[in-house]
């Protein structure tokens, strides 16, 4: 080694070795902000969920309030800044009248807050009803026609992509299918509106041509690539272990699929349903464009319906900024909030709880 | 005896509840090649990462004992670590340089030590890569990716890089286990020149590599050291009985 | 019955589900080009909308559009990577605090759109609007009302997870020995952690972004009320304007306009639009992704 170089080296490297010494824990400040800071941004997310949770029922508190001073009166000057949000669809327009005639009768001068629970959503009149119970029921019924299509499709695609697919199909259908999560919900409403609503009124014939059914189906192919790829994830988790036993024993593969595989998977499946069920009841576009939105009371799935979501997202433009309208529609919104973060929250710690005991048990 | 560069007493680390270092205590000399022998998970890496305190990195590592460098308990608790693996490098069994150029993975450490003139590093690159015996091979592409060198000189490179911060002790966990003889034998050539100015503490399972490099050799057995002395001491005359299976490929 | 058959039959019974799957994608999808791609052309994506938005393009939709996913972001990618690093390099797992922020993160993703917007409209317009107004507009109204900004602002709510779960994947499948190795040159955790760990993780960062500003693109609800307008005859010059997007012109356009067949090739093609654009983006995500694990085996 050239010693010329080696001896400015020796110079060099002894001065470093004296700044190197650990006897005595170093300050440094860089670590120390560095750490600091990303501690503090990390508290975001909570801090995000906190502030939704007070700010959205904050807005929605006045409704009580009001109740206790009565303060009703205020009502009246906002009624004319409602009307442009219904949506263009004549069928809609008529059945929205009739339940508007049929309660006009019974009410008058009631505290906004007694209506919440009256069968008549009617926020815009002389005596506003804010009764919740169809906006309630129409997202029950939505839902549930919604699930009814996309659990079983769901669960049946991921058990034969899972159990039956070669692993070069396998590849592909995943991918694809994952395709339709990254469809925006206004496209898939408007597919709906343009050709769902024609196609299944020509097949079922039905009188107003948006309506539960087709609004269900649309928002089930929004909840499709959740429940699929979830259950999927489930099915694959299923220790191979199990499987081979089961195959060696001489079962066929669907047997194996079902009375092995899947039972194994059913606490991750339910997780994945719930997820699916939260997504489809908070869905707002395409409810709004899709289902029709009047606030009526029936179980005739081919009756036009109006959900908790679509409502805040058509009416909320359109009310004076404080008002008991406002508030109820934020506490709609409160209801939606605590609803999909308690299926969360059951999705999150029940099931998977259970998914991993099952499988620490039986190791 | 030689310089004492390192003391260990007492030392006895945990996993969650298992033992893997049982009682240690040993004394290791300075610029001497010290060589840890012994079968397969009898905790060896586990040792030589007690003396850089890796296994802090580790969550539930329960550590007792005393491992004194310089004087100095290093798991005191204002022990200042960084500085302290500044002291003590480290060369992993598989060969583990950054995805960026020849010359960025050498003056990785002098650049966190707050080294920026072009000139200086240029010089500390170059001499940590000669001492490496690497240089002749590199110098015309100083700026490719290190991840385009083969594999013998990816290991000399990782042991430039850590020249470069300018350690007192190396520690090397089996550094040529992955490689072929005749990189093998120019780290060993490596490690012989290196002792001059270096302790170095290396893993092997080769018991030729431990007889024809080191110095001392310990040898351990299920977390506990069994044996410790002269190189040829050890492989000539072991005291125990162990020692001798094992060296004799008996077992393990 | 037979077991051979009833294999069979169930079999394929999974396999039609699959194949129905597909079919409403590919529908979607056909019926979407279908009707848009007549309408497609250079004039389409470079004017203003004309006579009452019946005729005319979108291009103040697609500059809407792209600014507020901009501007979002522009705030959700650094608190999404930071919130990534905290939980793959500082958190233990087992910690409480640890876990509270990923169910808060999960939280974030399962709530409804529509929810953040309501946050969007009590939040920032209501609250830090309305404060910032009373303050230093002498209650002049200015902030406290709908605009681009609050928009955004909710939407990178709304996208900061996408981010943190993708730039948290992308950092763990940098090999723990690259971690050592910096650590055993004397590396301080944030050394490693800016000269290792970051660098390793720019793809994952990339595909966070580009997935979040996919889904801010096609997302509509968080902004029902928090910015979007129905039409606006100039693009906006500041953050407290409002601003035209693609998927409120498609909401609007196929709901709201008062001859929804005369418009209807504008909606297939603003459609149309819409869709390429989250479908490149996700398309360029995927491959990142897929490129990223692939470094992980
Ligand atoms: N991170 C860890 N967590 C828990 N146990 C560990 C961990 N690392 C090592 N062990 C256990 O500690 C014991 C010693 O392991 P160590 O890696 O030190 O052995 P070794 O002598 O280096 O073996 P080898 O020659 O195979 O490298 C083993 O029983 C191992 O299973
Ligand atoms: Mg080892």
């Amino acid at each position: 080694m050239d010693s010329k170089l080696e001896r400015s080296m020796n110079k060099e490297l002894k001065s470093a070795k004296e700044v190197v010494s650990f006897n005595k824990r170093k300050f440094r400040f860089s670590d120390w902000f560095a750490e600091k800071v990303i501690k503090t941004v990390a508290f975001l997310s909570i801090a995000v969920v906190i502030l939704i949770f007070i700010f959205v029922f904050r807005e929605a508190f006045p409704i009580f309030k009001m109740d206790k001073n009565e303060a009703v009166s205020t009502e009246l000057l906002v009624q004319e800044s409602y009307g442009g949000a219904e949506t263009a669809n004549e069928p809609v327009k008529t059945t929205d009248t009739q339940v508007d005639n049929s309660n006009k009768v019974q009410t008058t001068g009631e505290k906004p807050s007694s209506t919440l629970f009256s069968k008549t959503w009617m926020p815009v009149s002389d005596n506003p009803r804010y009764g919740i119970w169809p906006l309630f029921l129409g997202t029950l019924k939505v839902t549930i026609i919604s699930l009814l299509f996309a659990a079983p499709i769901s669960i049946l695609a991921a058990i034969y992509t899972a159990m039956f697919a070669k692993p070069r199909i396998r590849e592909v259908i995943k991918p694809v299918i994952e395709l339709l999560a990254g469809f925006p919900s206004v496209v898939i409403g408007f597919f709906a509106l343009m050709v769902m609503a024609t196609v299944f009124q020509s097949i079922f014939g039905y009188a107003s041509r948006l309506n539960a059914f087709v609004g269900g189906i649309a928002m089930g192919l929004a909840a499709i690539p959740i429940i699929y790829t979830l259950t999927e994830d489930a099915l694959t988790a299923v220790p191979r272990t199990y499987t081979e036993a089961s195959l060696g024993l001489g079962a066929s593969r669907r047997q194996t699929a079902f009375y092995v595989v899947l039972p194994a998977a059913v606490p991750g499946i339910f997780a994945a349903v719930v997820l699916g069920i939260g997504r489809i009841f908070g869905e707002t576009m395409i409810a709004l464009m899709a289902t029709g939105n009047a606030a009526m009371i029936s179980i005739n799935p081919f009756d036009s319906v109006r959900t908790l979501s679509a409502t805040i997202g058509a009416e909320m433009a359109e009310v004076v900024f404080g008002d008991t309208h406002y508030s109820v529609l934020f506490l709609i919104g409160s209801l939606l909030f605590i609803f999909t973060f308690a299926l969360n929250a059951l999705a999150e710690f029940y099931f998977r709880n259970l998914v991993i005991r099952r499988y620490q048990s039986k190791k | 005896m030689d310089d004492i560069k390192v003391k260990i007493n007492d030392l006895t680390l945990h996993y969650g509840t298992n033992p893997a270092l049982k009682n240690i205590n040993m004394e290791i000399p300075e610029k001497m090649v010290t060589a840890f022998i012994g079968p397969s998970g009898c905790g060896k890496s586990t040792f030589l990462r007690t003396l850089n305190r890796m296994n802090d990195l580790i969550d539930n590592v329960k550590i007792d004992g005393e491992v004194i460098i310089d004087g100095l308990n290093i798991y005191n608790k204002d022990i200042d670590v960084v500085n302290l693996r500044k002291k003590v490098g480290m060369i992993f069994q598989k060969s583990n340089p950054f995805a960026k150029s020849v010359y960025d993975n050498v003056a990785f450490g002098p650049r966190i030590n707050g080294i920026s003139q072009r000139n200086k590093l240029d010089e500390i690159v170059e001499y940590s890569l000669k001492q490496a015996a690497i240089w002749d091979e590199v110098k015309g592409r100083l700026h490719n990716s290190a991840l385009s060198l083969s594999g013998g000189q990816q290991q000399r490179l990782c042991i430039a890089r850590t020249l470069a911060v300018n350690p007192d002790i190396i520690l090397m966990d089996e550094p040529a286990s992955a490689l072929d003889p005749i990189s093998t034998s120019k780290i060993e050539e490596l490690i012989h020149e290196l002792k001059q100015q270096y302790t170095i503490i290396i893993v092997t399972h080769n018991m030729q590599q431990a007889a024809r490099t080191s110095d001392f050799t310990a040898f351990f057995y299920l977390g506990e050291l069994v044996e410790f002395n002269k190189t040829e001491v050890m492989f000539s005359n072991p005291a125990k009985r162990q020692t001798e299976d094992y060296i004799s490929g008996r077992f393990g | 019955m037979n077991r051979n058959l009833k294999d069979k039959m169930v079999e394929s019974l999974t396999g039609i589900s699959v194949l129905l799957i597909i079919f409403i994608i590919v529908s979607i999808l056909a019926v979407t080009i279908a009707g848009g791609w007549p309408n497609l052309n250079w004039t389409f994506l470079s004017e203003f909308p004309k006579d009452g938005m019946t005729k005319g393009g979108i291009f103040p939709a697609i500059v809407g559009t792209a600014v507020m996913t901009l501007i979002m972001a522009v705030a959700a990618v650094p608190f999404g990577v930071i919130t990534a690093i905290y939980l793959a390099e500082y958190a233990s797992e087992k910690s409480v605090i640890a876990k509270s922020i990923r169910f808060a993160v999960k939280t974030l993703a399962v709530v409804p759109s529509i929810i953040f917007g309501l946050f969007g409209l009590g939040f920032f317009i209501g609250f830090i609007g309305k404060n910032i107004d009373g303050i230093f507009n002498g209650g002049e109204l200015k902030w406290g009302q709908p605009n681009i900004l609050w928009a955004s602002l909710t939407m990178a709510l709304l996208t900061l997870p996408v981010v943190i779960v993708s730039v948290e994947e992308a950092i763990r499948t940098i090999p723990a020995d690259m971690r050592e190795a910096s650590l055993a040159l004397g590396a301080t955790k944030w050394q490693t952690i800016r000269k290792v760990v970051i660098p390793g993780s720019v793809s994952g960062i990339l595909t966070g972004t580009i997935l979040a500003i996919s889904r801010g693109a096609g997302e509509v609800a968080p902004i029902l009320f928090t910015g979007a307008a129905y039409f606006l005859s100039d693009l906006p010059h500041s953050l407290s304007d409002q601003f035209m997007s693609l998927g409120y012109h498609i909401y609007i356009m196929s709901t709201q306009s008062s001859n929804v067949d005369a418009t209807l090739p504008i909606q297939f093609a603003t459609t149309l639009v819409l869709l390429l654009l989250t479908f490149s983006l996700n398309g360029i995500a995927v491959t990142l992704r897929y490129r990223i694990r692939k470094r992980a085996k």
